[in-house]
């Protein structure tokens, strides 16, 4: 039987193959911190961590996800651990009704854990893809910028 | 400063909020997270035209899909006579269709089954033979001699106008007109849009078989008055009120688009009496922006006449409404066109006369807000780009002639030529702050540089007023309920706090910012107080939350409850201290003997005494019930700068700046106020220059997703700049008023006069929102500029 790696473990997948990530996450797995936005890869609510990489768990098939490492926005917190991408949103305030927000946190945590010292233009593209309708984009971005001075802080 | 401790956390505080933890966990609630046993799925068959005859709806193949439990048409419904129901604004719609179809994307039938996918199969095959009809899509067509008759479920119905609405002094009016030096004139369209929360809409609906019991999880801001419609729609049908639970959960995002009942809400509960089984209806996102009802689209004519020197004297306006194929407007019931008669704004005109003529055509309903109160944007979008056309006109600064204008604060409470009474006001500090923030006088300089140098720079501002915190009930109503709202406090014995109330925050953060409230009168720390909305089994009947009005009208009655508590624990407090009342003074979370500080008794205190050593003759417990019904509307306030820089080869329009000084009474917390600040500039950026719903001839939805819908993201965003004033409301018992769409009302008109202050020179006068580059370079060809 397919196996999925969800947030470290290893779940036996009993279903078409074809179907979206987010609806295998959701439906079947009772992970629904990711969340259905529009379906087609643009607002960016659905995005969850494939192999350290985000993607929009919308439009990937659950084939395109086998053999391969999934974070969802559950799997963050180690040991009442959050992230500190979660706790830099808490501090800035970066989120209102909180729909968009794991799907925010899960692309602005693919940038920190591929460049931890990014610079404005890059959070900027990296964020593009994901649309808060309440609409505090600069708030996201400050959430950000602090979560990659938090890690800094924590390497030294 | 704050009067509480950061400890009590009361007004004033920026305390954390009590939503977060959950959220930034993907904890939250929200209606599509809620599975029950034995759940069903429901999704609904929607119609390719725009206009059509039903002729036949061929069920045979999709209940023969596996999975597949039934299909449901409007033929069904129409047993009950539940196959059209009564919109907000008392007009009719259709919850499923007999006859015809009336704008594509309508709800034709509902297939449920075992699972989401396979419904989606199952609507796939229900086969439907429509006779497509002549589309009318163009309100000034719909209104022509021979336009084809959409509404034709009403009996006599001869035309395409739904009703003429007219407000002000006529006679005044003209003869302003008649009398005055300059006058300016204007078409002004503001286009359909929709406020496209990220979470679509949907239900979980469960009828209990045995004790007739139906509980509805759904996306709505105004459970309670939907619990109501619900049992005057069905109530025929055995669903009565004091049976119908509606629970509205975490909502992600309103706007004003969760207020009106959509059909697939009624639809899911007939499923879930039909079937016995809880049903679930998700829409997905094409069906979020095809189907569900939008804001705007109105045809503004606009006529303001002035004198020379600059004194505005009065405002004419013609506006023709387009509502789709029903009024189903999300508009207190007096007013079919909103407070859209706030349109004579921040400035002191003599008079006023506003006409609205509302239309049907062949798109969903349409006037619903777009995180505004009722028609207010429109108003406030008017009235900012005809004071600056006049400016422009007569050769004078847009702040000169602003300030010239402003209602002066001596003259508050002031009765306006439209006949609302603005309850507070200090317009000229509030532009004088964005002036001296942004730098105005020197941007000034530097635009008359670049415009020498052939750069196209441009400044805009917006002066606008809000009317918000509906309303007094002598004159609003929706449906018939008077727009009251309500609080419910009880203390329990160890001084924590259970509250409840008939809103329903969809982002505002009302648990932490209700609690603050408590905390500010009761001296209880916000921390120990538990805010619960959304459950019309718990919960005092309030009318919800949208159009500003949690604070004004919520947040009043809260204080109100909490003021009675404060009373009663006061006579407990004596009892206590075995001291006069009259002898007590009150400091946040105690009483104390006056010059006796030492001699005192926490709000916790009594609380336990409240339940265990009352006194005699008192009946015990403390807890108070409000439902408050405001004196007045509030009007908060706000002038913004914006400039922007214009790319004459593209013609995109670029924001350099925006400078936003609010006014909004005093304010609960701090930190929330700014980010709705924030996020209310971003929704007021995103009309002027991005969204728009469209339709071609044929009623084709032509931004149906969001490949072409395009939202704002951090890209887009500028770096708002934020500052306030603070002018309490005299009658609200915090002094507060609303926030939370005042600057979705006020953005988009600064963003549109900044780039016609760009291209004044060039002769343009005026280019409708979005101002899409394709617009602009057109445009800009027209005047003769080359790249």
């Amino acid at each position: 039987m397919p196996q999925l790696d969800i947030n470290g473990k290893t779940v036996a997948v009993e279903t078409d193959l074809d179907r979206s990530l987010l609806s295998l996450l959701r439906d079947d797995l009772d992970l629904t911190g990711s969340k259905y936005g529009c379906g087609e890869g643009q607002c960016g609510a659905c995005t969850v961590l494939i192999d350290e990489k985000s993607a929009r768990s919308c439009i990937t098939p659950v084939r395109a996800a086998l053999g391969k490492k999934i974070t969802t926005i559950e799997g963050l917190e180690k040991s009442g651990r959050l992230h500190p991408l979660q706790e830099a949103f808490l501090e800035t305030e970066a989120l209102q009704c909180g729909y968009c927000t794991s799907g925010m946190i899960m692309s602005g945590i693919s940038l920190l854990r591929k460049n931890p010292n990014p610079p404005r233009e890059e959070i900027l593209r990296q964020m593009e893809g994901n649309v808060c309708r309440c609409g505090d984009y600069l708030r996201i971005v400050a959430a950000l910028e602090k979560a990659a001075r938090a890690i800094k802080e924590a390497r030294k | 400063m704050p009067k509480t401790s950061a400890e009590i956390g009361g007004m004033g505080h920026s305390v954390k909020r009590k939503e977060d933890p959950r959220f930034i966990r993907g904890k939250g609630n929200y209606v599509d997270d809620i599975v029950l046993p034995d759940m069903i799925y429901m999704d609904i068959v929607r119609s390719p035209f725009a206009h059509a005859t039903i002729k036949n709806i061929d069920t045979a193949k999709a209940l023969a899909t596996p999975g597949v439990l039934a299909v449901i048409t409007g033929k069904d419904l129409a047993a009950y006579n539940l196959h059209w129901m009564p919109t907000l604004m008392s007009d009719t719609q259709m919850v499923l269709p007999v006859e015809k179809v009336m704008y594509q994307a309508q709800e034709v039938a509902a297939v449920l089954a075992t699972d989401r996918y396979t419904a989606a199969d199952g609507v796939d095959a229900v086969e439907v033979d429509y006779d497509p009809l002549p589309v009318v899509v163009d309100p000034f067509k719909a209104l022509l001699p021979d336009a084809p008759i959409l509404r034709t479920d009403k009996e006599g119905k001869k035309d395409n106008h739904i009703w003429h609405w007219e407000w002000g002094d006529k006679s005044a009016t003209d003869q302003a007109f008649d009398e005055a030096d300059v006058k300016v004139t204007q078409d002004i369209y503001i286009p359909r849009i929709h406020v496209a929360s990220i979470e679509t809409c949907g239900c979980v609906a469960s009828f209990d078989k045995i004790n007739g019991k139906l509980t509805v999880w759904m996306t709505t801001q105004a459970p309670h008055a939907i619990r109501t419609v619900f049992a005057l729609v069905a109530g025929h049908v055995g669903l009565q009120e004091h049976k119908i639970q509606i629970i509205s959960p975490d909502i992600g995002g309103g706007f004003g688009g969760k207020v009106p009942v959509y059909p697939g809400y009624v639809i899911a509960v007939a499923a879930s009496v039909l079937t016995g089984k809880p049903v679930k209806w998700i829409e997905d996102r094409m069906e979020n922006l095809q189907a569900d009802s939008f804001a705007r689209d109105y045809h503004i004519a606009a006529e303001l006449a002035g004198k020379k020197d600059g004194t505005l004297t009065a405002l004419r306006i013609k506006t023709v409404a387009d509502h789709g194929y029903t009024d189903a407007a999300a508009n207190p019931s007096k007013f079919p066109a909103g407070l859209f008669h706030i349109c004579t704004g921040s400035y002191d005109l003599k008079a006023a006369h506003v006409e609205v003529d509302g239309v049907y055509t062949n798109k969903p309903p349409g006037g619903i807000a777009y995180r505004c109160s009722f028609r207010v944007t429109e108003a406030v979008h008017t009235i900012e780009r005809m004071a600056d056309l006049m400016a422009h006109e007569i050769g004078m600064d847009p702040a000169d002639l602003r300030m010239k204008n402003f209602i002066a604060p001596d003259r508050f409470p002031y009765k306006s030529a439209l006949g609302w009474e603005y309850d507070s006001g200090n317009y000229a500090g509030a532009l004088k702050l964005a002036i001296d923030r942004i730098g105005y006088t020197d941007l000034r300089k530097e635009q008359a540089e670049r415009r020498a140098r052939g750069e196209l720079m441009g400044i805009g501002i917006s002066s606008f007023t809000e009317i918000v915190g509906a309303g007094p009930s002598k004159h609003f109503d929706i449906l018939g309920l008077k727009m009251f709202d309500s609080a419910e406090i009880r203390i329990h014995p160890t001084g924590k706090v259970i509250a409840r109330f008939g809103t329903k925050s969809q982002g505002q953060g009302h648990e932490t910012t209700y609690a603050q409230i408590i905390a500010e009168e009761l001296g209880i720390p916000a921390a120990d107080i538990a805010v619960e909305e959304g459950d019309t089994d718990t919960a005092p009947y309030g009318l919800g939350t949208y159009a500003s009005r949690s604070t004004p009208v919520a947040g009043a009655a809260r204080a109100v409850a909490a003021r009675k508590i404060r009373e009663k624990a006061k006579k407990i407090a004596a009892y206590l201290l075995e001291a006069h009342e009259d002898d007590l003074d009150w400091e946040p979370g105690k009483f104390f003997v006056k010059g006796s500080p030492d001699r005192a008794k926490t709000i916790q205190e009594i609380a336990l005494a409240a339940y265990t050593n009352h006194p005699q003759g008192m009946e015990a417990g403390l807890e108070a019930v409000s439902y408050y019904d405001p004196p007045n509307l509030t009007y908060p306030f706000g002038s913004y700068i914006c400039v922007v820089d214009i790319d004459k080869g593209t013609g995109e329009v670029k924001v350099r700046r925006f400078m936003a000084v609010d006014d909004c009474g005093n304010i609960i917390n701090p930190m929330i106020v700014e980010g709705q600040i924030h996020g209310g500039l971003t929704m007021g950026l995103a009309p002027a220059l991005y969204e728009e719903i469209q339709y071609d001839e044929s009623g084709n939805c032509l931004q149906g997703s969001f490949m072409n819908y395009l939202l704002p993201t951090a890209v887009e965003t500028p770096a708002w700049e934020t500052d306030k004033t603070c002018t309490p409301s005299p009658h609200h018992p915090l002094g507060a008023k609303g926030v939370g769409e005042s600057a979705t009302v006020g953005a988009p008109a600064a963003i549109v006069n900044a780039v016609v202050d760009a291209l004044w020179h060039l002769g343009v006068r005026h280019i409708d929102i979005p101002i899409t580059p394709p617009k602009v370079w057109k445009a800009l060809r027209d005047a003769g500029v080359s790249e």
